[in-house]
């Protein structure tokens, strides 16, 4: 006799039972067990003084770590170890977490230490994000973490105290959404084509109240950065978190990672990640699926993420207001081919595509070219250990040979608040994750596309297909 | 216990953004994010709608009323899309807002400004349109009752999750909240082999 097997679960489902605390009432949310809370300077200072002002510590400094990322300098400190901050509120900014996490004894990835980065980088690099987590951060991208079957979302400063106080957090369960993607992506294409493909789908706010499950043979084909990427961008569909089950990729990707167990122990605990897909004739509360084979190299046109197109559409015609409003802020006309404007910045980076394989894809392109004249290009590695493995392999000198920028790690020009930011009326090419008006400096254009994209328009000096550049390459 | 001004019951005017997306970037640009306090922020709430690259006044709504007889922000579809950054709410309430009426309001926003006792409250279309119609009347909102009473007498009855509701009406602080489930928190770790080493 078998037994009675439970119904089937999704792997939200799955990860979300695994954390409640206290289920939720009908007057009162669930408490959620949190395992991995990762804190920064700009959303953290506040939540430390509300701790301070009730006489508490953090509860767990052991599942709380700390990095500097937003507000810091991407360039090198002067001969006397002078960082050009942006302004004095900057550094105090820095100091202010530098104290925070000694005085609780929380692990900060400061300055000169080998792993510091952009937080959603350095999470996955050191094996601090695990399969099966429920990880926060004070940073609406924290769902990239869910590439490793997390639940992975970003809070206020308010309950950034809430975490450091308790571990725990009053939540609602949000409904489930699977979106699978059939087919097989064309060379050419990669994953940040495919969320920015997603978005324009589901629309800026199609998610909202969802968790995104990604699945379908395209997202499983994606390499670990690449699934990164896509559960990077959920929040721009408006979802709060996006997540793809574990499987032996996953598995193979963190394994001998600082954080993750070792030896005999990692095998046992990779054999229950994999169990953590959602079942067979698991159910969600939404369904929806999308071609892959026919997601092309895509640019946003407008100032929200999901006024993206294939390139080789050109600029869509506007048919609202909003889009008409957009395409004037943009100064891009509808019917236009994307090479009718003319790109000024190009910037290579973020925790959307700041790791080796976006740099390696750009390199590709990069590689014996230069930077077409008046485009200021700029690469900013996502982390200390991608900066001194693209150095090892070359990849910066790819760079400034090209005539683009080689940085250290931070957010940089995702946030423009470092000090790094484009001029008023600008076009920026931008592998970062926010096209909103002056997100990227006062009077700033983005156009959100991917790494090989940016590259190739690095080199045309306007939005282009990468693929020009590819196929001259295997002519 | 009918009191005209409390916390849960007041009357103001709107002042009405109609654009759509108004994303927390225009709420309070990113370069205003390095303080450490959440004081002073209300004089950059929109900073590069309010004010020219020379630190000037644009032609812009925000700089020509005042702010106090406006406590109600209305804007266009959903209002506060983009980052988790708890200083939008804590500039459009050191602003002078007390509520911000949308037809959607981006999750995270939304639930930063309950924790900070700014309301958000979505509204269907036409009542939306009711206020776009008249953009200087003075409209009433009860958190008891969930209700906002425009000034034609119209009552629309809004949605806000219960628990926040009952946090702001009874002054229940989140935190607090959170912090007396400590014992199941800590049988929780026990159980799931969660403590710590
Ligand atoms: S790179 Fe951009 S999105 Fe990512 S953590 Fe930094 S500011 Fe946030």
């Amino acid at each position: 006799m078998t037994a009675q097997s439970s119904p089937p679960k999704s792997l939200f489902e799955k990860v979300w039972d695994a954390h409640v605390v206290e289920p939720e009432g009908a007057t009162s949310p669930a408490v959620l067990y949190i395992d991995l809370h990762l804190v920064h300077e700009v959303t953290s200072p506040q939540a430390f003084s509300e701790l301070e002002a009730r006489g508490l510590k953090v509860r767990r400094p052991d599942r709380t770590f700390a990095t500097l990322d937003h507000s810091i300098p991407t360039l090198r400190p002067d001969a006397d170890g002078n960082r050009p901050y942006i302004t004095a509120q900057a550094e105090i900014q820095v100091h202010t977490l530098e104290d925070n996490a000694a005085k609780n004894g929380v692990r900060l990835f400061g300055y000169d230490a080998e792993n510091r980065g952009v937080v959603h980088v350095i999470g996955p690099e050191m094996g601090l994000t695990r399969p099966g987590y429920t990880v926060v951060c004070g940073d609406s991208h924290t769902s990239t973490h869910g590439a490793f079957g997390c639940i992975a979302f970003g809070i206020g400063t308010s309950e950034v105290g809430h975490v450091l106080a308790t571990q725990c957090l009053a939540q609602r369960k949000p409904k489930t959404m699977r979106i699978t993607v059939d087919g097989k992506l064309q060379p050419g294409v990669t994953g940040k084509d495919v969320a920015l493909t997603i978005i324009a789908t589901l629309g800026f706010s199609g998610g909202t109240g969802y968790a995104l499950e990604y699945a379908g043979p395209v997202i499983e084909a994606l390499d670990m950065e690449g699934r990164m990427t896509v559960c990077n961008l959920s929040i721009e569909a408006g979802a709060r978190c996006g997540m793809i089950a574990p499987d032996a990729k996953t598995v193979e990707w963190l394994r001998g990672r600082e954080y993750v167990p070792q030896g005999a122990d990692y095998d046992v605990a990779a054999a229950e990640w994999l169990k953590l897909a959602s079942d067979e004739g698991a159910t969600f509360d939404k369904e929806i699926r999308i071609d892959g084979s026919s997601i092309e190299p895509m640019a946003t046109w407008g100032t929200s993420p999901d006024q993206g197109a294939p390139i080789v559409k050109g600029v869509p015609v506007a048919h609202t207001e909003d889009e008409e409003r957009a395409l004037k802020y943009m100064g891009l006309k509808g019917g236009d081919s994307r090479s009718a404007a003319k790109v000024d910045v190009v910037f290579i980076g973020s925790c959307t595509n700041g790791r080796m394989s976006d740099l390696r894809a750009a390199a590709d392109i990069f590689k014996g070219r230069k930077v077409a004249a008046g485009v200021r290009a700029l690469v900013v590695p996502g982390s200390e250990w991608v900066r001194l493995e693209a150095e090892k392999e070359g990849l910066d000198k790819i760079f400034t040979d090209a005539g683009a920028e080689w940085r250290l790690p931070g957010c940089s020009m995702c946030i423009a608040m470092n000090g790094d930011f484009v001029l008023p009326g600008q076009l920026a090419v931008s592998t970062s994750n926010r096209n909103f008006e002056g997100r990227q400096g006062p009077g700033s254009r983005t156009v959100l596309a991917s790494p090989a994209t940016a590259a190739a328009s690095a080199i045309a000096g306007h939005v282009a297909d990468p693929r020009q550049f590819m196929a001259l390459e295997s002519a | 216990m009918s009191n005209q001004e409390s916390n849960n019951s007041f009357s103001s005017r709107i002042v009405v953004l109609p654009e759509a997306n108004i994303d927390t970037d225009q709420i309070i640009p990113a370069r205003f994010l390095t303080t450490t306090t959440k004081a002073g922020l209300g004089k950059v709430a929109f900073n590069d709608w309010r004010y020219n690259a020379d630190g000037s006044n644009k032609d812009f709504i925000l700089n020509t009323i005042d702010a106090s007889e406006h406590q109600v922000l209305v804007a266009g579809n959903n209002l506060g899309c983009g980052s988790s950054r708890e200083h939008a709410p804590w500039a459009l309430m050191d602003y002078g807002f007390r509520a911000v009426i949308s037809t959607e309001i981006a999750d995270i926003f939304k639930s930063n400004s309950l924790k900070n006792g700014l309301l958000p409250v979505v509204v269907d279309k036409a009542t939306y349109d009711k206020l776009l119609a008249n953009p200087q009347q003075r409209v009433t909102i009860d958190l008891e009752t969930c209700a906002l009473t425009l000034e034609d007498g119209t009552v629309f009855t809004f949605q806000v999750e219960e628990f926040a509701r009952q946090c702001l009406l009874e002054g229940v602080d989140a935190m607090g909240w959170v912090l007396k489930r400590l014992p199941a928190i800590e049988a929780y770790e026990k159980a799931n082999n969660k403590e710590a080493a």
